[in-house]
């Protein structure tokens, strides 16, 4: 009885050097954000400011096009999630029901497109892109973005579509319903949950995203979030550490209101599925 | 890049319901060709305009045409010290996340898989470095890593050690301090993935296997172990391939400084193309880096395959 406690103070002491490490740095940045100048200057940083402050977020706005930054991220992000599951339903829908060889060679790409390194694939799609004078446009950008996440959103749906059963499908055609109303009125709903969490996924993704974004987008005002917090860091590497923490901050909130709102969805329902199918 | 990726193929197949073999009717056509053709036309076909690019002498702004100069590109690579001092550290940075990012997620699988009570908190903590921006990360550690204004620096100057490093422009710390950002950075989708593995696993096994008298230990290697291993190899090799390739945490916290300490292959790939405009060249480094994480991981797997016979 004795080492059975001993090992739950174990457990208890590792999984707490686990939360102070996972969550250190983040609080960091958090209490960074608020953290008047002279707070900041000083050679003995306090863990949470003495005197809180906006003034960082005020500067941040001022000095850097974050608003127009951030309604361009969303717009790419949105357009990116709503395209990619669109698209990727149907197809995921047929690589689910059917064995094909499209299917394998489908499934075969999705494994495949993980392994590039991005830098082979964005120097042809800079000069197509060029070309069709579609650089530094964020519909360039969004055309990217649903590639880029297809191979995922197939993955994620395929494992949803399995998850509805054939046999209902079989039994609306039974009863007469043709190909489209079965889609429709029976697999549809029971796909709708699996295929929002696909969407917002899919949005996260693009809103985070960097490399491609810092390629495609030349002009300031065209910049996505991620791109415009990198003109905080100077060239030299020096930063004006409360703004640069300001809008760091700013710039996670979104991702992590919807990673809150699917997170179980992820962790639970889709894992399972997916290591089960 | 994302979870879903990650989980690939199951790793035990049981017969599925949904996936039974029927003749395709061409209106399965209709439904696939909305992604098949981006797919072809933005994703297949550039990949295989990269690799023709790394045969020629492609650059940005130039007027004189595209000439095809064969495997200039990569006899000219061959003997690019450069570059094969990145590709070393982008190994080095691979293996250096990749091992201790599966070690630490394993542990914090195994304890969240435990009744513990702080166990809600830990999952949901254990999500942010997660859903934050890559660049959000850079710049956070960033903040921690700072020389004057730095907790870590403040730490260590609390307990007494050394005072005011620099760790990201120190030479010898760079390295190491990118790397220790970098396990933080991919250690929660590891995490999820090693958690669903582990509540895969029947817990009949594990209570059969206690009732034999099996420790904690004996019981991780017979009954915990043999049903991760599927899960836990995949997740393992994407994650080396995705350090390997990574760009956008190590271009926020060095770019690639101090004095290429810190230069990834991608990060040397980048400016090559769009700083110095050298695409054929730059073409040409992306197909080695795919090329070698191939026969890197074919050996790994044809070695894992091989020990799985002898078994």
């Amino acid at each position: 009885m004795k080492t059975r406690k001993g090992a739950r103070a174990g457990q208890y002491l590792a999984l707490l050097a686990y939360l102070v490490f996972l969550a250190f740095p983040f609080l960091w940045l958090i209490s960074t954000a608020f953290k008047p100048a002279r707070e900041l200057a000083s050679l003995h940083p306090t863990w949470i400011p003495r005197s809180p402050t906006l003034a960082n977020f005020r500067q941040a706005f001022d000095e850097q096009p974050l608003l127009h930054a951030a309604l361009n991220s969303l717009l790419a992000a949105l357009g990116a999630a709503v395209v990619a599951v669109l698209i990727a339903t149907p197809m995921a829908y047929v690589m689910a029901r059917h064995r094909t060889p499209m299917a394998k060679a489908a499934t075969g790409w999705v494994v495949v497109s993980q392994a590039f390194p991005f830098v082979l694939v964005i120097i042809p799609l800079f000069l197509v892109l060029k070309n069709l004078r579609l650089i530094d446009s964020l519909l360039g950008l969004v055309m990217v973005y649903v590639v880029w996440a297809l191979p995922f959103a197939l993955w994620m749906l395929v494992g949803y579509v399995r998850a509805v059963p054939a046999e209902l499908e079989e039994a609306a055609a039974v009863d007469g319903a043709g190909r489209a109303r079965t889609l429709l009125s029976v697999t549809a709903p029971l796909l709708a949950p699996g295929i929002v969490a696909t969407a917002l996924f899919a949005f996260i993704s693009a809103w985070n995203e960097f490399f491609f974004a810092l390629v495609l987008l030349k002009t300031p005002e065209r910049q996505t979030l991620p791109v415009v917090l990198t003109h905080f860091i100077g060239a030299e590497g020096v930063a004006d550490l409360g703004p640069l923490a300001a809008a760091a901050t700013l710039a996670t909130l979104p991702s992590l209101v919807v990673f809150a709102i699917i997170q179980k969805r992820i962790t639970g329902g889709m894992l399972a599925g997916a290591v089960k199918s | 890049m994302t979870l879903a990726s990650a989980i690939r193929r199951p790793a035990t197949r049981t017969p599925d319901t949904g996936g039974r073999r029927r003749p395709v009717d061409h209106g399965a056509w209709f439904l696939v060709l909305p992604a098949l053709i981006p797919i072809l036309v933005l994703s297949v076909g550039p990949l295989l305009y990269g690799i023709a690019l790394a045969f020629t002498d492609a650059q940005s702004g130039r007027t004189a045409p595209t000439q095809w100069i064969g495997a200039l590109n990569f006899q000219d690579l061959l003997h690019d010290t450069l570059f094969w001092d990145s590709f070393r550290i982008g190994l080095l940075w691979a293996v250096g996340v990749t091992v201790p990012q599966f070690l630490l997620a394993l542990g914090l699988a195994l304890l969240l898989d435990q009744d513990l009570r702080l166990r809600p908190l830990a999952r949901a903590l254990a999500i942010i470095p997660w859903a934050m921006p890559e660049v959000v990360v850079g710049i956070m550690w960033r903040l921690v890593y700072n020389p004057d204004a730095g907790i870590l620096n403040e730490t260590l100057r609390d307990l007494g050690l050394g005072d005011g490093h620099d760790w990201l422009s120190g030479l010898g710390t760079a390295l190491p301090a990118v790397i220790v950002v970098g396990v933080w950075a991919g250690m929660p989708q590891t995490t999820v993935a090693l958690l669903a593995g582990l509540q895969n696993t029947p817990r009949e096994l594990h209570e059969a296997a206690a009732m034999d008298g099996a420790g904690a230990w004996r019981r991780f290697l017979t009954v915990t172990w043999p049903a991760l291993r599927p899960i836990a190899l995949a997740i393992t090799a994407l994650n080396f391939i995705w350090n390997f390739n990574s760009f956008a945490l190590v271009y926020v916290l060095t770019n690639g400084g101090p004095g290429g300490r810190t230069r990834l292959p991608m990060l040397f790939a980048y400016e090559e193309a769009f700083r110095y405009g050298q695409f054929g060249y730059a073409a040409a480094m992306g197909c080695v880096m795919v090329a070698v994480i191939s026969v890197l991981l074919a050996i790994r797997l044809a070695g894992r395959l091989k020990g799985d016979e002898d078994a």
